[in-house]
């Protein structure tokens, strides 16, 4: 249920050229604040004035809020998917060295107790602000403070997963450490880490919404869903369209992943599926 | 006096329990239709009724359906369940929760989960009062001292007052049987209660539930796997296999004329106390010497001195190639920590420990990796010692891989291997959860022969199986370490095991080894006290197992 929802996101995401839209950044000054299904012109960039039917109405500019909140879907899932990429990718690696080496896991993990004592949010606004809002820039302070959280899981299950006899009888074959993190601890951690990857990406989608809301994410020309709420806040009263349209997606989307979470941890957790 | 003699036929007076052509149903897609199929069978007052099977017979499937604690995935398809005359097969929840305590109650195999942790002892026994009578305060508590006293506990004051986990494991089984038993039930269900507890407080537990259950007369329908344990407390017996019972006698009958083949093939396969007495060659190579083998525990406190635990001390043992030494002992004793240490999968704190003449306690990581393959060890727990994600062929063939073996060649040799253990080569492509306990054995014997090892260690590698599953295995090894010519060092709890397969036994008691020898003067003329008092509690010594009973 949860993977379908996300399908037809991602579908929508690679098809936006083709779903009836203009280009996100095309405003016309004639074609301001349009109710959703009104027509009005909208000038191209070569010059054009062509006339076009606004599905979703129009914004302040009036830029067409329907091709906008369907290009921003490809900012949202981005975001979503490459904070959780980089989160796992750099919370595994603490986990496993932290779990595993126990010279490092003190310094290791007192280290993530301070960025996890910094309120999420709190941080990724500094970062942004530190660096200037791109998609880089954004994705890197989402996952920052997510990193710690990854590492915690990881380290938990590395030092249950090292105790098992399996792991044992490996050091007794002779293999090698580091084949034994990567060929025997980690394939086992990895159906805890999908769902954690899941959530993680639901948060960055929200937290990513958040930050350009606030106007310190992605610059406000770029389509994304929390730009464009930010755009409409102003006219909420009279225009509760260009709020309205953006924030239904970002609900069903972040949802639809956290519901993909769930459904994965049921299907991969052995203990869950014998209850059925 | 010993426990048997006090066995006086059941008083023939109504039966406690009745189960009547009882059918309980399996899920569809289960591997058979029927967890328990068209069963009967009767519990008298003052009787004790053994219900014995493997693994998978529906033994515990029974009680719990008695109790009306099946899972909500099973249910009763046929038959009838009567506690005293009252047919409880479709009882409401309400009244099961009547029943439960007063008239039947249930003892469990783990008595740590079966009590509440946060909760002191007493207050769990006060739970049970408080439910199902009006006894005041100060009442309650002078008969929660009583049954304390009863099951034998001593300073009752302190024992009420104590959490679970400031208890022994033989304590705790008393505790959980004092809480059955508070309410004079008629009948008690006593699920595996002594198979997670050491032989010798097991013996004490076997004898307090005979004890009690004479004195008040509770009927006992006693689940076990143990024919040991049969052959202490039982009057009559009943024999479960694959949800049928197949034969249902006095002790005395089915254990020494057991008509059905299935229950003449369980009674064989019990191992017996005897040693085998193999001749062994005294002049081959050692392999295997410990001199002064010690490992410490310390756990450094914020505050104080650092606390100590000696797991093991001082342990000389020495084993030559073609032989088999045995390492006995109760948990806690230490013998898996020697074996962990010859492993080097924990690092010895004193001592040496030879392998074919070189010391490897204290060899570093790159030094030891040569010798690494000399010795290989097979884990207790099949389920656990298998990579679930890798397949038999890629567990196989790890260690000749580390050691530079192409892996077309060790992938060859793995399937001879499988050969070895009796297994098909197809098993190569397969994953372990698609293989029972004993296979999953064989494979993980399969993985350590890969080595070629000249020492092979079975840490309790027959402990977790069926018996006459162990009873393949154990054969295997035998006959591996005749072909193969390896030094075994066999780690076990059960003494029956031991006398099958060693040549030599050490006894190990709190991280010492207490006698050490061969095993002919252990077992039939044990020296130090702690040996005697073991074989004094292994459980069926007066019955002959294992020499297949005559067939009448």
């Amino acid at each position: 249920m949860g993977a379908a929802v996300l399908a037809l996101m991602v579908l929508i995401a690679i098809a936006a050229p083709w779903l009836g839209t203009v280009d996100p950044s095309l405003f016309d000054a004639g074609s301001r604040d349009l109710l959703p299904g009104k027509a009005g012109d909208i000038t191209t960039l070569e010059g054009e004035t062509l006339r076009h039917t606004f599905l979703m109405g129009s914004d302040s500019y009036g830029r067409d809020i329907y091709s906008r909140v369907i290009y921003g879907t490809r900012v949202s899932l981005v975001v979503g998917i490459a904070t959780a990429l980089l989160a796992l990718a750099v919370g595994i690696a603490c986990g496993l060295l932290s779990g595993y080496l126990r010279w490092l896991d003190g310094i290791l993990m007192r280290f993530m107790d301070g960025i996890m004592a910094i309120p999420a949010i709190l941080i990724a606004i500094a970062l942004v602000a530190l660096w200037r809002g791109s998609i880089v820039t954004v994705v890197v302070a989402i996952a920052i403070p997510e990193i710690p959280r990854v590492t915690r899981l990881v380290r938990s299950l590395v030092l249950t997963i090292r105790e098992e006899p399996y792991v044992e009888a490996a050091v007794a074959l002779g293999t090698p450490t580091r084949r034994i993190l990567f060929g025997h601890i980690l394939p086992n951690c990895m159906a805890p880490l999908l769902v954690q990857g899941t959530f993680t990406c639901a948060f960055a989608i929200l937290v990513e919404a958040i930050l350009s809301f606030l106007g310190v994410g992605l610059p406000p020309d770029v389509p994304t869903w929390g730009n464009i709420m930010a755009e409409g806040r102003a006219q909420f009263v009279s225009f509760p369209h260009n709020v309205f349209f953006p924030g239904i997606f970002l609900a069903v989307t972040v949802l639809a992943v956290n519901i993909l979470g769930d459904g994965l941890r049921d299907t991969l957790d052995p203990k869950m599926a014998k209850r059925v | 006096m010993t426990p048997r003699e006090q066995i006086s036929p059941p008083d023939p007076l109504g039966a406690v329990l009745a189960i009547r052509e009882l059918s309980i149903a399996l899920p569809a897609g289960a591997e058979r239709a029927e967890a328990v199929a068209k069963v009967s069978f009767t519990v008298g007052r003052g009787e004790i009724v053994c219900l014995v099977g493997e693994s998978g017979s529906g033994k515990s499937v029974i009680a719990q359906s008695v109790m009306g604690l099946l899972p909500k995935t099973l249910h009763v398809a046929a038959g009838t369940i009567s506690l005293l005359d009252e047919n409880i097969t479709r009882a409401k929840e309400s009244r099961l929760r009547q029943l439960r305590a007063t008239r039947m109650s249930m003892v469990f195999q783990e008595p740590m989960t079966a009590l509440n942790p946060v909760i002191r002892c007493g207050d769990q026994i006060d739970e049970v009062l408080r439910f199902h009578t009006d006894l005041s305060p100060v009442q309650r508590k002078a008969r929660i001292l009583d049954i304390i006293r009863e099951v034998a506990l001593p300073d009752p004051e302190r024992i009420i007052a104590s959490y679970p986990h400031q208890l022994s494991g033989g304590q705790r089984q008393r505790i959980v049987i004092a809480m059955a038993l508070v309410l004079e039930p008629a009948l008690l269900i006593a699920d595996e209660p002594t198979t997670a507890l050491d032989v010798t407080t097991q013996a004490q537990i076997l004898k307090l539930i005979l004890d009690l259950q004479k004195r008040h007369g509770t009927g006992v329908l006693f689940i076990t796997h143990d024919f040991g344990v049969v052959a202490e407390i039982a009057h009559r017996v009943a024999v479960l296999r694959l949800g049928e019972l197949v034969e249902l006698g006095a002790r005395d009958e089915v254990l020494k004329r057991p008509r059905h083949d299935y229950t003449r093939m369980l009674i064989g396969a019990v191992p017996t106390l005897k040693p085998h007495g193999r001749a062994v060659a005294p002049e081959a190579p050692m392999v295997l010497e410990t001199r002064g083998l010690a490992k410490t525990y310390s756990e450094r406190g914020w505050f104080g001195p650092a606390r100590e635990v000696r797991a093991a001390q001082d342990v000389n043992l020495q084993l030559r190639r073609g032989q088999t030494l045995g390492i006995v002992g109760e948990s806690g004793s230490g013998k898996s920590t020697v074996a962990r240490c010859i492993v080097r999968l924990i690092d010895p704190s004193a001592g040496e420990v030879r392998i074919a003449g070189a010391d490897i306690a204290t060899l570093d990581a790159r030094a030891l990796r040569p010798l690494r393959r000399k010795v290989q060890i097979v884990f207790q727990d099949p389920y656990r010692s298998l990579n679930p994600r890798r397949t038999v062929g890629e567990a196989i063939i790890e260690g000749p891989l580390n050691y530079g073996t192409p892996r077309a060649e060790a992938l060859e040799r793995a399937r001879r291997l499988l050969d070895l253990v009796r297994m098909e080569g197809s098993a190569l492509e397969r994953y372990p959860h698609q293989f029972s306990g004993g296979q999953r054995q064989r494979i993980c014997i399969a993985r350590a022969l890969a080595m070629e090892p000249e020492l092979l260690i079975a840490d309790e590698a027959v402990s977790a199986l069926d018996v006459s599953v162990q009873a393949q295995v154990l054969q295997l090894l035998e006959e591996i370490r005749t072909r193969l010519d390896l030094a075994m060092l066999f780690i076990t709890h059960d003494l029956r095991v031991a006398a099958q397969v060693c040549d030599q036994v050490a006894v190990m008691s709190k991280g010492r080894v207490v006698e050490y020898g061969p095993a002919e003067q252990i077992f039939l003329r044990p020296q130090h006290e702690y040996t005697q008092a073991l074989f004094e509690a292994a459980p069926g010594r007066g019955f002959a197992f294992g020499s297949a009973p005559s067939t009448t």
